[in-house]
């Protein structure tokens, strides 16, 4: 048991590491180490734009979504590389966010349905930076239960036409692309008549608002498609297969290892250390110790659930199933120490400005903004469920819509 | 990275666990859970001749010389069996005093006899209420003998010897504890059995009457010690109860994919699904904190004291949880004396306080990150 790495990782490490030396945009460093919990926020940059030219300088260097096979734009290099290059990247990996879904979800997709053709033609420019994708799979009526989407695509000729809304899609107003799922048969069984699309996010007919969400920030997107025309040879998998296809995309998004989720710990940590109650800093309290060592040490587990992951990587060996707890317990921890914060500032906690009180209002920012931690990317329900069934093995729910054809399937209003 | 145990060492954790179910079975168990014995006598034979008592100790005390990564693998299948023997008192308490502190007459007059199961040892450390602290311990020792009372002691009514936490000061520093060892079946020791919450571990009260005692470590050194033995007894118990976890959860898993209910199998039910679901959140989350906690102690790290105190929080909270949660998935089953859910259920409250309660541990915890933060 240590803590080493190999031989040939600390040679890959001590190659990124000069590469991220000499080429890191240093004047951004001192913003982004700031603790953000959340979004990405530069006050004096447009995260878009510094992103592009991080990425761009990454691609040219060979170093963007470096797992990827060198034809399309990547290094080919392996999963603990991966995660070595995160390490190294630090604080400039958060220059990455306007490129996650692409890389992690979108490109993975493309690449294992779409055309030699589209391969070569898209993944270099989405590793670049170049082009930005988003993902079109949840809707207003169809969020845990994505395979009841209404979105529909109707061929008519080589072309398909869609029209429906979806949400929730982040960066959809700066991306150049989007994956799309649409309903291809409302005949069949709602898993089944599933079909998986990219498209032009320019194309005609496609409209992106912004949603002001309960937080009042406004971070993700509705998007309508009114007669939106895609060309069949922008169909990845076979028409009816779009569940299957969706469940690659998916099963890389749960790949994503590394990217270690806020849990709000340290700065709770500060704040007891530095806040003084009637009685003495709230460290001292016992009540406050109690609370703050439990989540310590629910957040140490986390970090060292990792470790256990990248270990296996290190291995060469497949993860086991441990890494799935991370947004599971680390959303609700946020939300808990918000709330506890709060507390302890008393009829202060109340304010939500720049006031000493509150520190600025950080955990009041957080106690708005967890709420989506507990839902975004699979609901804590959710998460159970495939704790409970993929790794404990106990059986799925019963599922009434399972057989029925979809525009069998009762609902409210349609 | 390769946080993780070697081939050898998960080869030896399957050894342990093939071992401890063909010798420790449930039925085992409830001889000395019904109180027909004080503990499996065989089963102690038997986990002597298999090399596991002495894991840690090193060959020149009669050991196996392997080392702690290789004890931790071992508890934690202890704990899975739940196995009603003296194994944390005297592997993790008065092994690891003597290894810390002992002089080399004492390690060679006792570890030996740990390794060959011969002897079995225990901490004399608490005095009734309280968590562990200088200023509760009031047995003195003076001109090498004691006079006080402890309670609870661990397996006190069947060890063999005592490290016992003596008051040699009264500054009101941690200088003012010495820890002397002493031979229980001499003179000047009374021993009475108590009941406790989990039978197939005994407690005891120890009267000490003008008791001789020799001195082990320095005087004055003896909190000091106590510390260290606390820290590693931590990170070896979380191994148990992770061992027990796992077992509590596989129970609940096994009876919720058994039972029906409704006209359906109860695991299929959210409410049973998203409870086992939260089990094996709390299993993985102390699992990881032990690793840290082996590492520590395996490599005797700066970080032992901090990694120490997460791996004894999480681990008790986790097996607290399995445990209750397991009775709740068996439902009226499980609150029977036939089903084995409450021998885990008792092992995990009693372990929960054995070495000092959770809010002791959780304000080591946050003492510890304190002190590193301020470092």
């Amino acid at each position: 048991m240590n803590f080493d790495d190999t031989p040939q990782e600390a040679a890959f490490r001590q190659t990124a590491r000069q590469w991220i030396d000499a080429n890191a945009p240093r004047q951004l460093h001192a913003e982004l180490s700031k603790s953000s919990l959340g979004r990405i926020r530069l006050a004096s940059h447009d995260i878009v734009e510094v992103g592009k030219a991080w990425q761009k300088k990454k691609f040219e260097g060979n170093w963007a979504c470096l797992h990827w096979p060198k034809e399309y734009g990547g290094r080919g290099a392996t999963p603990i590389e991966k995660v070595i290059w995160q390490q190294e990247e630090g604080v400039y990996g958060k220059l990455t966010q306007p490129f996650q879904i692409g890389e992690g979800m979108c490109g993975p997709t493309v690449m294992a349905f779409g055309s030699e053709d589209a391969k070569r033609r898209y993944l270099p420019k989405l590793a670049s930076g170049e082009e930005i994708w988003c993902q079109l799979f949840s809707e207003p009526s169809a969020g845990s239960d994505v395979a009841g989407l209404r979105t529909r695509a109707e061929k008519k000729d080589d072309n398909w036409v869609v029209n429906g809304q979806k949400i929730w899609t982040s960066g959809a107003h700066y991306s150049d692309y989007g994956l799309l799922i649409a309903r291809t048969d409302p005949n069949v069984p709602k898993h089944k008549g599933l079909t998986m699309f990219f498209l032009d996010m320019k194309s005609p007919g496609v409209e992106v608002r912004p949603i002001r969400q309960a937080n009042g920030m406004q971070e993700f997107n509705e998007v309508y498609f009114t007669d939106v025309v895609i060309p069949d040879s922008q169909r990845l998998g076979a028409v009816g297969e779009g569940w299957s296809v969706s469940l690659t995309t998916l099963m890389n998004e749960r790949m994503s290892i590394g990217s270690r989720l806020a849990t709000g710990v340290p700065e709770m940590f500060e704040f007891c250390s530095n806040l003084m109650l009637e009685d003495g800093l709230a460290i001292d309290d016992p009540a406050v110790r109690s609370k703050l060592a439990s989540w310590a040490a629910k957040s140490n587990g986390l970090k060292f659930t990792s470790y256990r992951t990248i270990s296996a990587l290190s291995k060469g060996e497949r993860p086991g199933p441990e890494n799935s707890i991370g947004k599971l317990v680390s959303g609700m921890m946020l939300q808990d120490i918000a709330t506890y914060a709060m507390d302890l500032q008393g009829a202060a906690g109340v304010l939500t400005g720049n006031d000493e009180e509150t520190v600025q209002g950080q955990f009041q920012q957080m106690l708005l903004s967890s709420p989506s931690m507990r839902i975004a990317g699979g609901t804590d329900e959710i998460l159970r469920n495939i704790i409970a069934e993929r790794v404990l093995g106990l059986p799925g729910d019963i599922r009434v819509d399972k057989d029925v054809p979809y525009n069998k399937i009762p609902t409210k209003g349609r | 990275m390769n946080f993780d145990f070697s081939d050898d060492q998960k080869q030896l954790r399957d050894q342990a666990r093939k071992f401890l179910a063909e010798k420790c079975s449930p039925k085992a168990v409830r001889v000395v859970l019904d109180g027909k014995a004080p503990y499996d006598k065989e089963l102690w034979k038997g986990l002597a001749e298999m090399g596991f008592l002495g894991v840690a100790i090193p060959e020149e005390f009669g050991g196996a010389g392997a080392g702690h990564l290789e004890l931790c693998v071992i508890a934690e299948e202890m704990g899975r069996a739940n196995a009603p023997v003296p194994f944390s008192s005297t592997v993790y308490l008065a092994a690891e005093a003597l290894l810390i502190s002992g002089s080399d007459a004492q390690k060679k007059k006792w570890l030996p006899a740990i390794a060959s199961g011969e002897a079995i040892g225990t901490l004399a450390l608490f005095e009734g209420k309280g968590n562990p602290a200088p200023k509760h311990v009031k047995l003195t020792a003076a001109n090498g003998v004691l006079n006080g009372v402890k309670k609870p002691v661990p397996d006190g009514a069947i060890a063999d010897f005592a490290v016992v936490a003596a008051r040699t000061g009264s500054s009101g520093r941690d200088g003012d504890i010495s820890l002397f060892l002493v031979d229980l079946k001499g003179a000047g020791v009374a021993v009475k059995s108590l009941s406790n919450l989990d039978p197939t571990r005994g407690q005891a009260e120890i009267t000490f009457s003008d008791c001789k005692a020799e001195p082990l470590g320095a005087a004055g050194e003896g909190w000091s010690i106590l510390t260290q033995v606390l820290d590693r007894a931590a990170v070896l118990c979380s191994f148990e109860q992770v061992g027990g976890s796992d077992r509590a959860l596989e129970m609940g898993r096994d009876y919720a994919l058994d039972r029906i209910a409704f006209g359906r199998q109860i695991g299929s039910f959210q409410a049973v699904k998203h409870m086992l679901a939260d089990m094996y959140v709390s299993a993985t989350l102390a699992r990881s904190n032990s690793y840290y906690g082996a590492w520590a102690l395996s490599t005797n790290a700066a970080e032992l004291p901090e990694a120490a105190a997460a791996a004894r929080i999480s681990a008790t909270q986790a097996f607290q949880h399995c445990a209750k949660n397991n009775i709740q998935v068996h439902g009226g089953m499980g609150f029977t004396w036939e089903f084995d859910c409450h021998m885990y259920y008792r092992r995990a409250n009693a372990m929960a306080l054995g070495l000092g309660s959770l809010s002791y541990w959780e304000d080591q915890l946050i003492n510890r990150m304190r002190k590193k933060n301020a470092a």
